[in-house]
């Protein structure tokens, strides 16, 4: 019964993937134990991870799909759903509460139309919450893809957003 | 043994143990959930917590979770502090925020683990006023619902399904309190095992969906200790009965064979029973070919007319008791007797009785299997022929795990802590196969080819064992290598083969090999697994005839007339000689439970009792007898099948026809001598009030139940001759554990409350009696060594012949003929499958999914296969899977592209 | 001699980065040469033990009495040892192990060398979380250079031990810092915390001996190498020892970090280094060492930060980055937030914790938009209690979560109870927080 579901079409993944994913797994004791970077690096070149994506790294590192997937559904930082072209991430924890991210979280919805967790009809952004991005002295902060952002407001989020299409 | 203090009191404990178990073992009621008997502790529900006290002066103490803590020389504990109380309260309170409280609806109901646990810590009112979290379920195929609203995230499914059974596809999806058990999509369950989740999950989420159907609350359902009829492992099972229908099976523990888990053949592969196939009127043949429906008494004068009257054979059957073939043994004569087994499976039954029952031998319980050090399985796929020992070989492979723990201080029972230590590690399993197996993940190394070779490879490791050498190529040498080094190394090696493969040259390998550790002064044991419930029980019951023989008799007139006993001939002989046979003789008396090929040809029909309304007596493979007892009274004619051939004989006005029989073949067979050990009626004298009732004492609707048809309240039987009574009334309380009929006890509703049966929790049934052994005394089999590599074939090419050569194969549904007739036992089966070397399927013009059809008649002309290309297959053999026709294991067979065939979406391996 | 080990080369350097060469040119690397070339692993150990460092990751545990707990030599039976570094920072308020990272990536990896040899460890991984890319980056090119000098990698220093060190991204959740959490991230599993025992340094990752400290704490390696535990005691004041990363975040005039000794009183932290309140502003309470710590109030502003005083005073030092709550903030909403914080980040392990927070969430969430009721206090309390009890739950996640709750209801109470009084909010700046996603 095992050897009728390799009927299935793999998707495969990049050469590019695959050798990422091979030098996170030469630092560990078995492949198994690279499943979270196999997922993140996956994620960095194609954005999110589906359920396809899933099951091709199931498959490169010797695991069932919902294995792979339990370990998806587990952490913030892997998506499962498809998101815009830029991920906007405010921190809605203390220090940034504090000094204001319920206006800058507010502003962002107001100014790109939608709730936390969706994506704006263009693509350009998808709006999440995120904890604390340790910026605490510089609050509130945001995160947008991979740029620290410092002392948000509801008045510099123009200026903030211009830089990403 | 460690004493402790428990609210003031001083109690013996056993080593080792957690709290938890500790207070359950001395009855002390602790609500839990996570933690498992056969499972361990992980800590998650946080449910058994007790104060522990750091010494004689500590006052307050701290709460600890009893199922985390062990044990240890004057502990102090208390279950019953205030602060413990109420956290255990509030921790049901955390749970029910939100479980939906539909116990109204909810098949758990009644029988609910959560229901007992919050009755126990005393939550009652609701403080939280939120909305409850909702989620969709997921089709989990045709044994389980799912109905995630009503989890309470103790994790247990996926502990069982995937580490205790190896599950591949269930698992804990998302976090926080959006916990999700279940798969990436909806699907069938994968794993054969997964009937299990139904009493392992403590609430509603995964039930049993063929009992939903017609749903019974568990305190309506009439009971009576059972043995799953789905295989020669013999697991105990309690069935359970409502308006004479079969309604479900449950686990009943055994603490040697099946302890807390069955097969899902075991627990779906009943419905048989109750199934539109059923026979449950005798049937005359007429001149048409059709059946008349004739009465009981009518039948009885007719079958022993015919008995009377004409020259008999008669066959009996490795699927029916040991009772019912005596009888018919009894009743025709050793000389006339064929034990029903085909031509190719009879010789390999009685070796492998010898070799592993005979000169005193026992095989192993699955506990003791649970035990070993070291394993080879030599040519049985396991998981499809023997299941419920697949599961206890992955136990089995933990061992080392558990070795590992000790120098790390970790308790065995600290589940998470010992599997974390030891990571991959694992106890040495070797297996040899002729395709890849379900137990592959746990194997350190397998190897697939066919029958011969295996036979030939085992002969190998002999050689090595014994310091010998051998000549092999690489691949195999490994195998060899490895497998003779583990064996020999191992304090408590294990061989597994069976009967399966109908090689002869296999179970001597197998024996082999045990013989060959035991000079190494071990404690070596030798499984052998055989295909049918009372294979042992038939294969000790010797008749003259072969069944080609018996066959031939008819065939050529030296007797007129045949009483077969359950079983389909045409799964024993080729389909043409058994259709000449049948038609030659004149008079065919079939008896059965279900419609079958046979039958159709039968004169007369009698409709035999299932294991659920008879009480009968089958061997395992360990030579064990088991008795089943009835269950209900069963609907229209339906009788024993020994009732019907003990009814026309002699000694018909005995009260109690059985246990005469039984006395009488303990007289005949010394073999089964020991048999007589089996009657539990000793001091009971019949009186009702002593007697342990098969329904509940919540039982409901004793004069409702029939209203349609009568108001007045139903007589209830009589049953002089078992320890049981069909009622609500007698002694429930002091019966023995092995005798319950069902498991219950005060606050303890599930099927959980087992530990309150258990002298330990987790351990031995209280008062059970000792099990009964058959001794097979004499040995006849000498073990062949001959030539540099003894054994018959080198195996690496089989000769003569054209075509391709014919490999049996097994699956766990399907393979077993009388569950295969349960609608959902054919629905996982799916269609029958053949699966053949990518070369053969390349020269057939076939691939994977495509059909096939046997053009040589050796096989049933006409049915077409699905066929499954596997590089493991060996280049000429094929692998067909044993359905309902006869396979001529061996036989050379050619196959012709099946031009018509549909081929099938795949739906079962989907996920 | 300097008094800010950690941050002296920060604070001198150009744009406040340490280069590779910057950090060799002040004696970088000196250290684990020391260690690795004229020390004994053991001496290492003992060193660190004398010197009184102890863990600055929140529990204080004293690092080299951990270190102590690892076999060594053939006791360790076959197979790696790990040397790991939680570089998780995922505590609210906590900004300290970032700033080092990115700033001085050196001196982390300089520790780093000195901790694997200290436990003989052949494996070492920097576990960061996943939002951190540019000290993940910063570390990965210091490792690179310092592999390319043969200080890291094979034959370290051209001494007999070698030791693989790798970053390893976090995919993200709170509960990967929890040492055992983080042991089951970095194999690859889910982050839940795991029971002990076994120990970590018995059965840590991949059932290895595995020794797990905070960035900080690694980072105060090398200066006790090189000066000496004496030295090291003596920078701090009163009982604990070595300097501490001080953190102030909230409405002050200069919110930011600074390396001073420990046990510089709080009062000097916020007023003198973090410039006071910012005017307008007044202090209401504060939360000494992150969001899993008791709120302290302004008679606790004298006390000395240091493990034993702050615990004293019904807290913990944590990871010694305060924040501060002013006069504008709501102490129910902000209590709502920190739940609300927690409750997302329960690993759903147990009940308590996955159940519960949500619970008590929900319920501040009522209070604060008017509809809570007058047992919902009793209620609050009562579950706070369960919850919150250390050993009630799998692990501390759950307790941490309970200590500003309950302070808040201790030193905030009459709050709570205007809002149910009068049935709404009357602070004006800090509209509750919106339903956080489902
Ligand atoms: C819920 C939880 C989260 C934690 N998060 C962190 C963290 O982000 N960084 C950290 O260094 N320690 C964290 N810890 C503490 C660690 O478990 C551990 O004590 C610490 O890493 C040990 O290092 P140290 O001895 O150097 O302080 C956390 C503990 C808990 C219970
Ligand atoms: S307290 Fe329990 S649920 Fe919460 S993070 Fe720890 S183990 Fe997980
Ligand atoms: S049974 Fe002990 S915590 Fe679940």
């Amino acid at each position: 019964m095992s050897e009728s579901s390799t009927m299935q079409l793999i998707p495969t993944l990049s050469d590019e993937e695959r050798r990422d994913i091979e030098a996170e797994i030469a630092h560990l004791p078995d492949r198994q134990s690279a499943a979270i970077d196999a997922l993140r690096i996956v994620q960095k070149y194609r954005g999110w991870v589906s359920d396809e994506s899933v099951a091709a790294i199931a498959d490169l590192l010797g695991m069932s799909p919902v294995a792979i997937d339990s370990i998806a559904t587990f952490y913030n930082l892997i998506f499962r759903k498809p998101v815009g072209r830029n991920v906007i991430m405010v921190c809605d924890s203390v220090s940034c509460f504090i000094m204001g991210a319920d206006d800058v979280k507010q502003a962002l919805m107001d100014k790109l139309g939608v709730d936390l967790g969706q994506t704006t009809q263009d693509d350009r952004f998808t709006l999440l919450p995120i904890v604390c991005l340790g910026a605490c002295d510089r609050a509130p902060a945001i995160m947008i893809n991979e740029d620290l952002i410092y002392k948000v407001s509801a008045e510099n989020l123009d200026e903030v957003l211009k830089g990403y299409e | 043994m460690p004493k402790i203090i428990i609210d003031n009191k001083e109690y013996e404990v056993a080593d080792g143990d957690n709290l938890l178990q500790a207070c359950l073992s001395r009855g002390i009621d602790l609500p839990y959930f996570c933690w498992h008997p056969a499972m361990g502790s992980v800590g998650a529900c946080r449910q058994c917590a007790v104060v522990q006290y750091q010494d004689e002066n500590d006052e307050r103490g701290r709460i600890v979770m009893g199922c985390m803590t062990p044990v240890s020389e004057g502990l102090r504990i208390s279950v019953d502090a205030n602060n413990a109380v109420n956290f255990r309260a509030s921790v049901i309170e955390w749970l029910m925020l939100n479980h939906p409280h539909d116990c109204p609806v909810c098949e758990e109901g009644g029988e609910c683990h959560l229901q007992d646990m919050t009755v126990m810590t005393g939550h009652t009112s609701r403080r939280y006023t939120g909305k409850k979290r909702t989620f969709e379920n997921q089709y989990l195929g045709p044994f389980i619902n799912h109905e995630m609203n009503r989890c309470i995230t103790c994790y247990r499914c996926v502990r069982y399904y995937k580490d205790y059974a190896g599950g591949t596809d269930l698992q804990a999806l998302g976090s926080r309190n959006r916990m999700y058990f279940g798969r990436t999509e909806p699907g069938v369950l994968e794993s054969e095992f997964s009937g299990n989740l139904v009493e392992v999950c403590p609430t509603g989420v995964f039930t049993n969906k063929p009992f939903s159907e017609s749903y019974t609350r568990k305190w309506d359902l009439q009971s009576a200790p059972s043995v799953c009829m789905g295989c020669a492992v013999g697991c105990n099972t309690s069935p359970g009965e409502r308006y004479g229908n079969l309604k479900r099976i449950q686990n009943r523990y055994n603490e040697d064979i099946n302890s807390y888990f069955l097969c899902d053949r075991g627990r779906f592969g009943s419905g048989y029973v109750n199934s539109e196939k059923r026979i449950r009127n005798a049937g005359l043949r007429c001149e048409d070919g059709s059946f008349e429906i004739i009465d009981k008494t009518d039948a009885l004068n007719r079958f022993a007319a015919i008995v009377k009257d004409n020259k008999l054979i008669g066959i009996g059957s490795p699927r029916a008791s040991v009772e019912s073939n005596y009888a018919l043994r009894a009743l025709v004569g050793e000389a006339n007797y064929c034990a029903g087994f085909s031509d190719a499976e009879a010789p390999l039954v009685d070796l492998a009785i010898d070799l592993s029952q005979g000169h005193g031998k026992r095989a192993p319980t699955l506990k003791r299997v649970e035990a070993a050090d070291a394993v080879l399985l030599l040519g049985e796929d396991v998981s499809n022929t023997a299941p419920r020992l697949a599961l206890s070989l992955r136990q089995t492979s933990r061992n080392v795990s558990k070795e590992m723990a000790g120098p790390a201080s970790i308790p065995l029972w600290q589940d998470a802590g010992v599997r974390g230590h030891a990571q991959s590690a694992l106890t040495p399993v070797y297996s040899a196969s002729v395709l890849p197996t379900r137990l592959e993940d746990i194997c350190t190394d397998s190897i697939c080819t066919t029958p011969e070779r295996i036979a030939y490879l085992g002969n190998c490791i002999t050689q090595l064992i014994e310091g010998k050498s051998v000549e092999l190529d690489e691949a195999d040498m490994a195998f060899v290598n490895g497998a003779a080094q583990a064996l020999k190394s191992a304090s408590n090696p294990l061989v597994v083969s069976g009967t399966s493969l109908l090689n002869e040259a296999v179970l001597h390998a197998a024996a082999q090999i045990t013989e060959a550790l035991k000079a190494l002064a071990q404690e070596p044991d030798l499984l052998l697994c055989f295909a049918e419930v009372n294979s042992v029980g038939a294969g000790l019951i010797t008749g003259a005839l072969s069944m080609h023989s018996a066959l031939k008799k008819l065939t050529d007139g030296s007797v007129d007339t045949a009483i077969v006993l359950e079983n389909d001939l045409y799964r024993r002989a080729e389909s043409e000689k058994v259709a000449a046979a049948l038609s030659a003789a004149s008079q065919v008396v079939g008896l059965d439970v279900v419609e079958n090929a046979t039958l159709e040809q039968a004169t007369l029909v009698l409709p035999a009792a299932s294991f659920a309304e008879t009480e009968g007596c089958c061997i395992n493979y360990e030579g064990r007898a088991q008795q089943f007892y009835q269950v209900y009274e069963p609907q229209g004619d339906i009788m024993a099948a020994w009732a019907w051939v003990a009814g026309i004989s002699k000694e018909s006005t005995e009260t109690d026809v059985r246990e005469k029989l039984i006395s009488d073949c303990a007289i005949e067979l010394p073999c089964l001598s020991r048999l007589t050990h089996l009657n539990r009626m000793a001091g009971q004298s019949g009186r009702t009030a002593a007697k342990i009732p098969r329904q509940t004492h919540r039982f409901s609707g004793r004069t409702a139940m029939n209203a349609n048809v009568s108001v007045h309240e139903p007589r209830t039987s009589e049953d002089v001759n078992s320890p049981f009574s069909f009622s609500m009334e007698g002694d429930s309380a002091a019966q023995p554990g092995d005798l319950a009929p069902y498991v219950w006890a005060p606050g303890w509703n599930s099927n959980q409350s087992v530990t309150q049966y258990q002298e330990h929790a987790g351990g031995a049934l209280r008062g059970a009696a000792d099990a009964v052994f058959v001794s097979h005394a004499a040995s006849t089999t000498t073990l062949e060594k001959t030539g540099p590599i003894f054994g018959k074939a080198s195996g690496k090419v089989r000769e003569g012949g054209a075509g391709l050569c014919l490999v049996p194969v097994y699956c766990v549904f399907g393979s077993d003929e009388l569950s295969a007739h349960t609608s959902e036992m054919q629905a996982r089966a799916g269609r029958a499958r053949i699966s053949l070397n990518p070369q053969d399927a390349k020269a057939l013009h076939v691939k994977t999914g495509d059909g096939l059809y046997c053009s040589t008649g050796e096989i049933t002309p006409g049915q077409s296969y699905e066929v499954l290309v596997s590089a493991s297959m060996q280049q000429g053999f094929v692998g067909l899977v044993q359905g309902a026709a006869y396979l001529p294991a061996g036989a050379w067979v050619s196959f012709v592209r099946d031009e018509n065939w549909a081929r099938q979406p795949e739906v079962i391996a989907r996920g | 001699m300097n008094k800010k080990p950690l941050t002296e080369r920060i604070l001198s350097a150009d744009g406040g980065l340490v280069s590779f060469a910057s950090y060799q040119a002040a004696g970088g690397y000196d250290s684990a040469r020391k260690a690795l070339t004229e020390m004994q692993p053991e001496q290492v150990q003992q060193q660190v033990k004398d010197a009184n460092l102890r863990g600055r990751g929140g529990a204080g545990f004293p690092t080299g009495l951990k270190w102590s707990f690892v076999p060594m030599g053939e006791a360790a039976g076959p197979g790696h040892k790990y040397m790991v570094c939680n570089a998780d920072e995922m505590e609210p308020g906590t900004f300290k192990d970032r700033y080092l990272m990115e700033k001085d990536p050196h001196l982390l990896v300089e520790g780093m060398i000195i901790a694997a040899y200290a436990v003989q460890a052949d494996k070492a991984f920097i576990f960061i979380r996943g939002e951190y890319h540019k000290a993940a980056r910063a570390l990965e090119s210091a490792i690179d250079e310092a592999r390319e000098k043969g200080f890291v990698g094979k034959n370290v220093f051209g001494s007999a031990f070698s030791v693989d060190l790798v970053v390893h991204r976090s995919g993200g959740r709170y509960i990967c810092g929890e040492e055992t959490a983080l042991l089951n991230a970095l194999e690859g599993k889910r982050a839940q915390p795991r029971t002990k025992p076994p120990f970590p340094p018995v059965s840590g990752a991949w059932g290895r001996p595995t020794v797990v400290n905070n960035v900080e704490t690694i980072c105060n390696v090398p200066c006790i190498i090189k000066e000496g535990a004496e030295w090291y005691q003596a920078l701090g004041i009163g009982e604990d020892a070595g300097t501490k990363i001080y953190g102030v975040s909230g409405r002050v005039n200069k919110p930011g970090l600074w390396e001073l000794p420990m046990g510089t009183t709080v009062r000097e932290i916020i007023e003198t280094h973090a410039g006071g309140m910012q005017k307008g502003y007044a202090l209401r309470g504060f939360l000494p060492g992150g969001a899993s710590t008791d709120f302290l109030v302004e008679e606790h502003l004298d006390l000395p930060m240091n493990y034993g005083s702050i615990q004293a005073a019904g807290s913990r030092m944590g990871t010694g980055t305060m924040i501060i709550m002013d006069d504008s903030i709501c102490p129910v909403a902000l209590a709502m937030n920190l739940q609300h914080f927690f409750a997302q980040e329960s690993c759903g392990f147990c009940t308590p914790c996955r159940e519960g927070l949500p619970w008590l969430e929900a319920l501040l969430k009522d209070i604060e938009e008017g509809r809570g009721s007058t047992g919902d206090l009793e209620l609050l309390e009562q579950n706070a209690d369960y919850i919150g009890t250390p050993g009630n739950t799998f692990c501390l996640h759950a307790t941490g979560a309970i200590e500003p709750l309950t302070s808040a209801l201790k030193y905030f109470r009459a709050d709570f109870e205007q809002h149910i009084e009068q049935g709404c909010c009357t602070y004006q700046t800090s509209a509750p927080l919106k339903a956080a996603g489902t």
